[in-house]
């Protein structure tokens, strides 16, 4: 095939696979968007006990990932325009520290819900079973949400990696670069989830 | 017509500088959003907690996601997803509110 395509125009459709990209970014909406709709009838019932329970929730750390979330969406942004300017190597190095970042950002997280498990708040964890309906409810969205969150980081982490083996391998290169763009869109989704989730989880203060 | 829909974008493509600011802003915001939670606005944290993350959200999408460079039929879509994900929101705020 790899010969074949030397011979004849390989034909490609970028508009084609950014809206198949986006296609699928809108059904991460809409599940996430189901999540949210659940949080904000729960936050209306119980109002005083999400509260009360956010404050077990480290805003620092929050705050810190937050700021790694955005920045790793930056150096995604500047990798793809590395590589559409022909430099290769700053490319491959801001897709690198895009990945980074995303470890770093698990890496805090896994502090984050270590902490919380040390304290008995897990999932049928004794302190948890003895506090208030409100609580148990706002931790079970807190580790709902932010898991199901975690979990599209790592994905992201596993679609970049494929990113850079290509970009490595010159398959993403100056003049075909869509597959680093559909990478990148979903790791801006991971982002953007992450905007949202932020502010309703540690901001209750 | 592909071909054309990519040479359009490389010609608006944003650079280094713009991003980076657009970067800058998000860190800024973010410390806004923190600030603004420390102080006792009642009934309003949520509301400008809201505002901020949306101010934020349109940034990331129309700057880092493309949509203002790219085709407007992603921006009808997107709009056609946020529009089906309000309307539930206040059909379902509705019912909570004034049961």
């Amino acid at each position: 095939m790899n010969t074949n395509s030397q011979l004849v125009t390989h034909h490609r459709d970028d508009f084609g696979s950014k809206m198949g990209m986006w296609l699928f970014l809108f059904t991460e909406l809409i599940l996430f968007g189901g999540l949210f709709i659940m949080y904000m009838v729960y936050r209306v019932e119980y109002t005083e006990e999400f509260h009360l329970a956010a404050k077990e929730l480290n805003l620092a750390l929050g705050t810190l990932n937050t700021m790694i979330l955005l920045t790793s969406s930056l150096t995604m942004v500047l990798s793809i325009v590395a590589i559409q300017r022909g430099s290769k190597k700053l490319s491959v190095f801001y897709l690198l520290s895009t990945i980074g970042l995303a470890l770093a950002f698990m890496v805090i997280k896994a502090f984050e819900w270590g902490a919380k498990f040390s304290h008995g708040i897990y999932p049928g964890g004794e302190a948890l079973a003895n506090l208030s309906n409100g609580e148990v409810i706002f931790f079970g969205l807190y580790f709902v949400m932010t898991g199901l969150h975690a979990l599209h980081v790592l994905i992201g982490v596993v679609i970049l990696l494929f990113m850079l083996i290509f970009l490595l391998r010159g398959k993403i290169n100056q003049e075909n670069n869509i597959r680093l763009e559909a990478g990148g869109l979903y790791w801006h989704l991971v982002d953007l989830i992450w905007i949202f989730l932020f502010p309703l989880f540690y901001l209750l203060h | 017509m592909a071909e054309n829909v990519t040479h359009d974008e490389d010609k608006h493509s944003p650079g280094y500088g713009y991003n980076i600011l657009v970067w800058l802003t998000l860190l800024s915001l973010t410390c806004v959003t923190v600030a603004v939670a420390g102080l006792d606005l009642g009934p309003y944290i949520l509301l400008t907690a809201m505002i901020i993350a949306a101010i934020k959200s349109t940034l990331v999408i129309n700057i880092f996601m493309h949509i203002k460079f790219d085709d407007p039929i992603f921006k009808l879509f997107f709009s056609l997803i946020i529009f089906t994900l309000v309307v539930l929101f206040v059909l379902t705020a509705f019912d909570v509110l004034y049961r």
